[in-house]
């Protein structure tokens, strides 16, 4: 009995010590949630720009989808087709470029090994301006284009990592096999290799679209005189004060980007379980494969 | 050494061009080329009319010398360090926090953690300045219990920027550390606390030092994005708060002295390869925790 109070007694002064370690944990996260909950708090403020709370309006919204900011408009679809053409090539050359550094030996591999690390640590603001320095010398027009290359330069090595995680040894036998079975190796790539790093494509993809669309440095760099991007913008716009709608648009943003994270993530579990129920039939077939063998 | 895995397969280097080639390219054409051309343009020149004149001196950094611009360099590093040390105070009892909660709990946590940093990060820089505005929550809290007598003006200030700079980066600062922690193997902190250490001595003498290569990444990770800013600056000191990356910004921007923003930026490059290089001396660069 006394063992078993001095137990408990035990349990509950653990208990009590990690309430302050919870409260400040619980602080921590405030610090992160409180600007976004204040950013949709001001998305119905009702006044012109965003000083100060004057009141409850819904009226943004209905603004907002009456397309009357033009401006806002053009920024979100420019900054969203920078994104998506920023993905599909990181997301390519990041696939590729992960699948043959972790396959091949070659000489300078060390070399692109490390280059593929300055974008990641290297400030942005250099990265935007050696680039931009090379646009203009070679004579390259700003816009469109050379956002783009800014965005996939420093999204390539993200991908690039992300892919090679996601490589084991279950991937170089896969692909014996289906060469073996008689594939060709682009067969092989696009039927056995990519199917079994889906996942990290997937996450691959996710994270150079989200770096895309919430960069400023180098697309407000590289953006020339052409038309701005959604946070260069905003940036802008900081200055005179930023309108209501702005944050009513950011705040649709964030529900279609969770969203989005929620899907991504019920389509690797499926992917996660079909891929579990084919090794398992795989394993059976090769049981049965080497029973039949013995017997023959 | 250089023999290689493919061509010991066969003489068909078809594969390996085409897999590794595209990203090999792109990096040496947008990474290496633009890197090394900085270098050299910060070695040159500033034409009568802005841009480049190839003639090489020094002048760009006898200017970086000079006071004006040496005192943004010398506060713009104090401001990288106190976010820095904010960020791995702050983020290391909760990257420990979370590590220490089991593994399926610990996860949605890191989840948690991540969310706010899909909103537009200038979205949520605006919202600090709301709460600091003069006339803002925080101001007008303390005014209504009477801590001060009248507003307290934060915005456009260095310490609304470094509170910026601290919530922005340490997330960044959180998952390596929280890698490394939850990497690091109960027994051996059993066996510390079974051989007699007291739990301070643990932390000191074998958390700590297994940690280290996830608290150096940190490190790297919030010390040269905050040196290197001029978003942040921008949005909280409103133009009135200058560091390095407004200055070379605006050399490319308004100014137009190439040679002088470009030495800059090899300032930057020099502070990096340093903290690389320091890094190295305790773990290995390819295994740093960046994603």
């Amino acid at each position: 009995m006394a063992e078993k109070e001095k137990l408990n007694r035990k349990q509950k002064r653990d208990r009590r010590r990690k309430i302050p370690w919870t409260i400040f944990a619980a602080l921590v996260y405030a610090s992160f949630y409180i600007p976004v909950l204040v950013m949709i708090l001001f998305s119905f403020n009702d006044a012109k720009r965003n000083y100060s709370w004057m009141g409850f309006t819904t009226e943004w919204y209905p603004k907002l989808f009456s397309f009357g900011n033009h401006d806002l408009w053009e920024s979100l679809v420019y900054s969203l087709v920078i994104a998506i053409l920023a993905t599909v090539i990181s997301v390519i050359i990041g696939v590729l470029g992960g699948i043959g550094l972790k396959k091949f030996e070659f000489r300078g591999k060390r070399f692109i090994n490390m280059m593929l690390f300055v974008p990641i640590v290297v400030p942005e603001v250099v990265m935007a301006v050696s680039m931009l320095i090379i646009f203009m010398i070679v004579g390259i027009k700003l816009g469109l284009g050379t956002i783009v290359i800014g965005h996939c330069t420093f999204c390539i090595p993200y991908a690039v990592i992300i892919i090679k995680g996601r490589i084991t040894g279950d991937n170089e036998t896969l692909q014996e096999a289906s060469m073996d079975l008689g594939a060709n190796r682009i067969q092989t790539f696009l039927k056995v290799t990519i199917p079994s790093i889906m996942p990290g494509i997937m996450s691959a993809a996710f994270l150079s679209f989200t770096l895309s669309i919430d960069d400023v440095m180098i697309s407000n760099m590289l953006a020339g005189a052409s038309q701005s991007t959604l946070p260069v913008l905003i940036l802008s716009v900081n200055r005179t004060g930023i309108t209501p709608d702005i944050n009513a648009l950011t705040t649709i943003m964030v529900i279609v980007m969770l969203f989005g994270m929620v899907v991504m993530n019920i389509m690797q579990r499926i992917h996660n379980k079909r891929e579990a129920r084919i090794m398992a039939e795989s394993d059976a077939r090769i049981q049965a494969a080497r029973l039949a063998a013995e017997e023959y | 050494m250089t023999a290689s895995k493919g061509r010991a397969k066969g003489t068909n280097r078809l594969p390996l061009l085409a897999q590794a080639g595209p990203v090999s390219l792109w990096m040496i054409l947008f990474v290496t080329i633009p890197m090394l051309f900085i270098i050299f343009i910060s070695f040159m020149t500033r034409g009568t009319f802005g841009g480049v004149e190839y003639t090489p001196s020094l002048e760009s950094y006898q200017t970086m010398m000079e006071v004006t611009y040496f005192h943004i360099i010398v506060k713009s590093l104090g401001v990288a360090a106190e976010t820095t040390i904010a960020c791995l105070i702050v983020g290391y009892p909760f990257a420990y926090y979370i590590a220490r909660k089991p593994p399926a709990t610990a996860s949605r946590l890191i989840t948690l953690l991540m969310i706010p940093f899909w909103t537009n990060s200038l979205m949520r820089l605006n919202a600090w300045m709301l709460i600091f505005q003069t006339n803002g929550p925080v101001n007008n809290f303390m005014l209504n219990t009477h801590m001060i007598d009248k507003p307290i003006t934060f915005i456009f200030t260095d310490g609304l920027v470094l509170l910026g700079l601290i919530t922005n980066y340490l997330p960044f600062a959180v998952l390596p550390m929280y890698s490394s922690i939850e990497k690091l193997q109960k027994p051996i902190l059993e066996a510390s606390a079974d051989l007699g250490a007291k739990p301070s001595v643990t932390l000191l003498k074998v958390t700590l030092p297994l940690t280290f290569p996830g608290i150096f990444s940190a490190i790297i990770l919030t010390f040269i994005p905050a040196l290197g800013t001029y978003v942040i600056t921008d949005m909280l000191g409103g133009g009135k708060v200058l560091y390095i990356g407004n200055i070379i910004k605006n050399q490319f921007g308004t100014i137009r002295n190439w040679p002088l923003g470009a030495a800059m930026s090899v300032l930057l490059l020099a502070v990096t390869a340093l903290m690389i290089f320091l890094y190295s001396r305790f773990a290995k660069v390819e295994d740093m925790e960046v994603v």
